[in-house]
């Protein structure tokens, strides 16, 4: 049964516009593509010339949280159900699985599928089938179980 | 202002607004992005529209792109590889994956380090080691650097 009583339409096109505004300023004014794994990964291999946007790009991540939470007046409440090992399994299998990939739900997801990329809509497509799968056999187990 | 100080302006603004788009949808919060993907438990179809919001913003910005610039930059936007090959597929599986069990992908996880909580640390750090991991392989079996973007 589907119900969506915790639907947030309005929210979610604001936010999402601006999740895109920031891909087209990085884009339009950098040259860049907003792939957070891009951005994160290439920490690893380029030049010390070419870190510094990167990490100033994150820390502008963090920067747009903060300035969110003073103007909307309260903090920002999160809840993480993974227990200690699934955290860490988690965080190396998006870590790995990204590189791999060439991408996430920001390089594929939004800035490939948004210039028609044929690589990036599959990649979108797998990865929400299989992060859907998983949620389905976590959650409601195989025949019903847990 | 020369040009390198310009383009760090320019991702400093670009994450801002990332990161207060992150806050606003609430996509933040892996409890939000979980109940997305649990499309037979007690569905929310928040990040559908999230993502709709952001292509919609996306889309026209490649066609100001492709219109406007031609310089010779060796940046990006060219896609490097354009092929569906093993690895873009097995990633996208693995990436699945860990999105499914914990419930962040890599932007939503960096951003959370701005609440000084514990969870999304350790996920940041786990995140960072996988990447590592994959650089480590990349250069060790195929000896040519990490996949490309797109």
């Amino acid at each position: 049964m589907i119900s969506v009583t915790n639907f947030t339409p309005a929210s979610a096109l604001a936010g999402g516009a601006l999740i895109g505004l920031g891909s087209a300023v990085l884009l339009l004014g950098n040259r860049r593509i907003a792939g957070i794994s891009g951005i994160v990964g290439g920490l690893l291999t380029l030049s010390a010339g070419d870190r510094a946007w990167r990490l100033v790009f994150i820390a502008g991540l963090m920067l747009g949280v903060w300035l969110y939470a003073a103007l909307a007046g309260g903090a920002i409440t999160i809840t993480i159900d993974a227990d200690w090992p699934l955290l860490i399994a988690g965080g190396l299998l998006v870590g790995f699985g990204t590189r791999l990939g060439g991408g996430c739900t920001s390089g594929h997801g939004v800035c490939g599928i948004s210039r028609a990329s044929p690589r990036s809509i599959v990649a979108t497509l797998v990865f929400m089938l299989v992060a859907a799968i998983t949620v389905f056999v976590l959650r409601h187990g195989f025949g019903g179980g847990g | 202002m020369n040009r390198l100080q310009g383009s760090r302006w320019i991702a400093l603004f670009g994450g801002v607004l990332f990161g207060a788009g992150l806050s606003v949808s609430q996509m933040l919060d892996p409890a939000k992005v979980l109940a997305f993907l649990d499309l037979f438990g007690d569905w929310d179809p928040s990040l559908a529209l999230v993502m709709l919001a952001a292509l919609a913003t996306m889309a026209p910005a490649w066609r100001i792109q492709r219109a406007y610039d031609h310089n010779d930059d060796h940046n990006p936007p060219a896609p490097a590889i354009t092929r569906i090959d093993a690895r873009l597929l097995v990633g996208a599986c693995l990436f699945g994956l860990g999105w499914g069990l914990v419930g962040y992908c890599p932007g939503p996880a960096l951003a959370s380090l701005a609440l000084f909580s514990a969870k999304p640390v350790v996920f940041v750090i786990a995140m960072l080691a996988g990447m590592g991991l994959h650089h480590w392989l990349a250069r060790s079996t195929l000896g040519s650097s990490s996949s490309a973007p797109m």
